[in-house]
């Protein structure tokens, strides 16, 4: 119903569009405007999924820019080549220099990324304007206009129909790409990147394809450019471009395609009418323009940093009367399985871990410990706070290197490999603080927790050719949710769930990935009596069907009902290992929770020291 | 190129590396201590350069209507604060130094101004003038977003930058201003003939440095940034407020920029959109230094000089190519001895 109404919503869009040309009507000036809305949201449409979604800033588009408008001009110009071949060439071009320059620079995190960008933005910008071949600052003159089928596009109303085609298939590949599976990596590597990780996916691959991506956009966006003008120089490659792209990502709004078009209509529409109504407001040519966008751009992110896209999307759905509609697609009814990792015989060790150590500094966080998990147990790892429980889940998890000692899953060391590795090779795991991606459904969530077991690529998730393979990984995805109890909310925001729920949801989204071995961090926190009831449930079934599970856990109920088997820490030392039952008498244990138990004291503080320590 | 073009380049590089090494170093203190990355610094320098060749010139330079401008949208800001939440103690002041200071030294300077004025009364006149504007800016456009991502005060920082190099086109013009050399003569120097200029600048450079260094290790405030820059919440905790420590910190980076225009000015005409290009070489210098470490910062920003200079010689036409791709080999370097596992946000 509220897909339909926006499905209706986008062919009168496309209507519109395709029928304002035609009609003579139409003003030139118009014609010519919207050209230029195209081309600068084909960039920033780019740079919406570079910046808006994957959180990584650049202002160096505008370099892309020109580098398929350097292209096409050169190659047709000098060499008489077809626009279709240099367009070739400059999309291999630019993706080369992107994937190169992405190498580089994506390794570094945070603020460096923006300032390499400006750097090598005005590299470029500087190279063009010097370059003797590509005539130095006056540019590239007399190129041929683009011609289709015989057909030459030399008006603005007729290339007006390749670049608006350009910019909706643009928009649809995307969007599509935004909702499969190499989309959702791409979509936790703003905020989630070390979850992501955890699940097996690899961040620093995404990177590099979401940089490229965004510089193909540029560079089909250039392209077009160089034929509409027919001349290319510099200046329209500079910085300030490529700040004006950013410019346009964040007035529309991070994370939707929309979000680049209406930013790019508003930036330019805005411009020009600065430009005309400034001079005669002011009576001068100063440039005020950069003034007006200097100050709207700040009041922008001081008032309404999330853009004006979602703002708009809001009022739509009040208006089509269906309150927070949602992106994402529904998990099919049914769909085939996805394939299975051989689970061990009952009994076989799974993870062996042997005098694993781990000092920061002088500190011994971990002092030589030793334990193993067979196939179809759970091991509890318990001690009071501090006891290095959690360092050693990490150790485990490939999350902090070992100092020493060795880590065995499967009979495979796997001390030192990295936490992707260790999840491909079947291992699941979930987090103390909750790692969720708090704007995608429950169902993405766990659906990025599939990750490994489908290798639907970029081109079939933009493409749209991996609907079999997508749907398999949402019905998986909604399988694991409906058997830990979270049947109900598929399509909520996971950011809505309550804390409980959210740790029940990093379960479902760990058995998503078909573990061996499932590492839980605290999973039963926050939960109320019933929740842990339930969860015990599903971890005791899931044992049942030869799952081994690891877990870390303060809730001593909890612990001693479900495990088959215990090891209890404290710092850093191994203090005892067992049966739950023999370690509930051991006296070790009880003076390493309770401290020693000083006879002085009456018997009733003591008794409340003793159940302080079990809340 | 024989020794003697080689010495020459060399002693030009210095000489601009020592400003933007300045720059660098101011650049580092903004990040470390607001997690801004300051992009409008440069003009800063454009803001020194041509206030001080217009006083020369004997004109009213703009800034002096620049300033009124900002102090007023300072009051507007703080007067909405006042309103909001009823507390009117923090006015007084707020009159004094966004009103009252800037109206005076729009008396004085337009009292002043004039042929044959003193060039180390128009320089100081000029600091007055400018060092104001940085904690003005802070106020207006940072202290709202104080909680906002790195990502979001570097795009701010951009679009501070837009505003302020379209009001120095207003205030300035867009003619390019060069001031005549302040110390004149030349030096020998060993094997080499210093300009008393060149000596000059140099020597500004290392006593500002110096300064600085005493400032932060000696003084209580100068120790205050210092525990901001290391954890902004342990530091409001023992009492450092973080918008006091903001203020400051733009005070110095706006002198700072001052200074560094004022130095350059006699080297290099100066138009109102020069500064970016000048801050952003002090930026390669800082970034050099991982926006962290100041000798190294500063000693990325000679780097920058020298490689300027002998660049300008052998391939004029890319000089900004090589300077601006230095980067790329320092963000290598950095990104293989640097292992980033946190996220962002």
């Amino acid at each position: 119903m509220i897909a339909a109404k926006n499905r209706i919503a986008l062919w009168v869009f496309v209507a519109v569009l395709a029928v304002l040309p035609l009609a003579g009507a139409t003003p030139e000036f118009w014609i010519t405007q919207l050209n230029y809305i195209g081309l600068a949201a084909l960039a920033a449409m780019g740079l919406m999924l570079l910046t808006g979604v994957a959180g990584l800033t650049s202002f160096g588009q505008a370099a892309f820019v020109g580098l398929g408008a350097y292209t096409t001009a050169y190659l047709t110009t000098k060499y008489g080549a077809s626009p279709w071949l240099a367009l070739l060439v400059g999309l291999l071009l630019t993706g080369g220099v992107a994937w190169l320059v992405g190498l580089i620079t994506l390794r570094l995190s945070g603020h460096y990324l923006p300032l390499g960008t400006i750097a090598w933005g005005l590299s470029l910008y500087y190279l063009f304007g010097n370059i003797e071949a590509l005539g130095e600052h006056n540019g590239i003159a007399g190129i041929e206009p683009i011609s289709f089928f015989g057909a030459s596009l030399l008006e603005g109303r007729h290339i007006y129909f390749l670049i608006w085609v350009c910019v909706l298939l643009a928009a649809w590949a995307s969007s599509n790409l935004l909702d499969s599976r190499p989309g959702r990596a791409i979509r936790a590597l703003k905020s989630g990147a070390n979850m992501a990780e955890s699940m097996g996916v690899d961040t620093g691959k995404y990177k590099i394809v979401v940089f490229v991506w965004a510089a193909l956009l540029a560079s089909l966006s250039g392209w077009l450019y160089a034929h509409m003008q027919r001349t290319v120089s510099p200046s329209p490659f500079g910085l300030h471009y490529g700040i004006e792209y950013l410019f346009m990502v964040v007035v529309g709004g991070s994370g939707s395609v929309w979000g680049a078009l209406l930013g790019a209509a508003l930036i330019l529409v805005i411009k020009d009418q600065l430009q005309n109504l400034l001079p005669a407001l002011l009576h001068t040519d100063a440039n005020f323009e950069l003034i007006v966008f200097g100050v709207l751009m700040i009041l922008m992110l001081q008032y309404a940093s999330n853009g004006l896209w979602p703002l708009l999307a809001g009022w739509w759905s009040r208006i089509i009367g269906t309150a927070g509609s949602r992106r994402g697609l529904a998990a099919p009814a049914q769909a085939a399985t996805l394939a299975q990792r051989a689970r061990p015989q009952a009994g076989v060790p799974v993870l062996e871990v042997k005098d694993l150590r781990k000092q920061f500094g002088g500190l011994v966080a971990v002092n030589d410990i030793s334990f193993s998990v067979r196939a179809g147990e759970i091991m509890g790892l318990i001690g009071p706070n501090g006891a290095g429980k959690s360092t050693t889940f990490n150790l485990v998890s490939g999350v902090t290197p070992a100092t020493r000692g060795e880590v065995r899953f499967m009979g495979e060391s796997i001390s030192g490999l990295s936490a992707r590795s260790i999840a491909t090779r079947g291992v699941g795991r979930t987090f103390q603080h909750v790692q969720l991606l708090p704007t995608m459904t429950v169902l993405e969530n766990v659906a990025l927790g599939a990750h490994l077991r489908s290798q639907v690529g970029v081109f079939a998730g933009a493409l749209h050719s991996d609907r079999a393979r997508e749907a398999q990984l949402l019905h998986e995805a909604a399988r694991q949710l409906r058997r830990v109890g979270l049947g109900d909310y598929l399509y909520e925001q996971a950011g809505n769930l309550a804390l409980g729920q959210q740790r029940i949801l990093e379960i479902a989204r760990a058995l998503a990935c078909d573990p061996v071995l499932l590492l839980l961090d605290e999973p039963a926190a926050g939960l109320r009596y019933k929740e842990k009831q339930e969860l015990a449930q599903v971890l005791e079934q899931l044992r049942d069907e030869g799952l081994s599970i690891l877990l870390v856990e303060h809730d001593m109920d909890f612990v001693m009902r479900l495990t088959n088997h215990l090891v209890v820490m404290d710092f850093g030392t191994k203090l005892a290992e067992g049966l739950p039952a023999e370690i509930r008498e051991n006296p070790v244990v009880l003076e390493a929770y309770l401290g020693g138990i000083d006879d002085d004291l009456p018997d009733d503080i003591r008794g409340a020291a003793a159940a302080g320590e079990g809340a | 190129m024989d020794v003697s073009i080689a010495l020459i380049l060399l002693q030009d590089g210095i000489v601009n590396g020592a400003i933007y090494a300045l720059l660098g170093m101011a650049l580092v203190l903004v990040f470390a201590v607001t997690r801004v990355i300051f992009i409008p610094q440069g003009e800063f320098v454009t803001f020194g350069a041509l206030t001080l060749a217009m006083l020369v010139d004997g004109r009213v330079p703009g800034t002096v209507y620049l300033l009124p401008l900002l102090g007023l949208l300072v009051l507007l800001l703080e007067l909405i604060k006042a309103l909001r939440s009823g507390v009117w103690s923090s006015l007084p002041k707020v009159l004094a130094s966004c009103v009252a200071l800037p109206l005076l030294l729009l008396w004085a300077t337009r009292a002043y101004a004039g042929p044959d004025t003193s060039l180390w009364v128009d320089m100081l006149l000029t600091l007055l003038l400018v060092a104001p504007m940085g904690p003005m800016v802070y106020r207006i456009v940072y202290t709202p977003l104080a909680e906002a991502s790195v990502l979001v005060l570097l795009i701010v920082s951009v679009a501070v930058h837009f505003t302020l190099t379209g009001l120095g086109l207003i205030f300035f013009g867009a003619e390019g201003w060069r001031t005549p050399a302040f110390v004149s003569g030349q030096l020998e120097l060993g094997f080499m003939s210093w300009s008393g200029q060149s000596l000059f600048v140099v020597g500004t450079c290392l006593v500002l440095i110096v300064a600085l260094w005493l400032f932060f290790g000696k003084t209580l405030y100068g120790r205050a940034l210092r525990a901001t820059a290391v954890n902004r919440r342990g530091a409001r905790l023992v009492g450092i407020s973080t918008g006091m420590s903001g203020g400051l910190t733009f005070t110095l980076a706006a002198a700072i920029g001052a200074v560094s225009g004022m130095l350059i000015a006699p080297i290099t005409t100066v138009y109102y959109d020069t500064g970016f290009l000048i801050g952003l070489k002090g930026f390669v210098g800082a970034i050099i230094g991982g926006l962290a470490s100041y000798p190294v910062a500063a000693a990325g920003s000679l780097l920058v000089g020298v490689l300027e200079s002998f660049s300008s010689f052998w391939a004029s036409a890319y000089k900004e190519v090589i300077v601006f791709t230095l980067i790329i080999p320092v963000l290598v370097w950095r990104s293989f001895h640097h292992r980033h596992t946190d996220d962002e946000e």
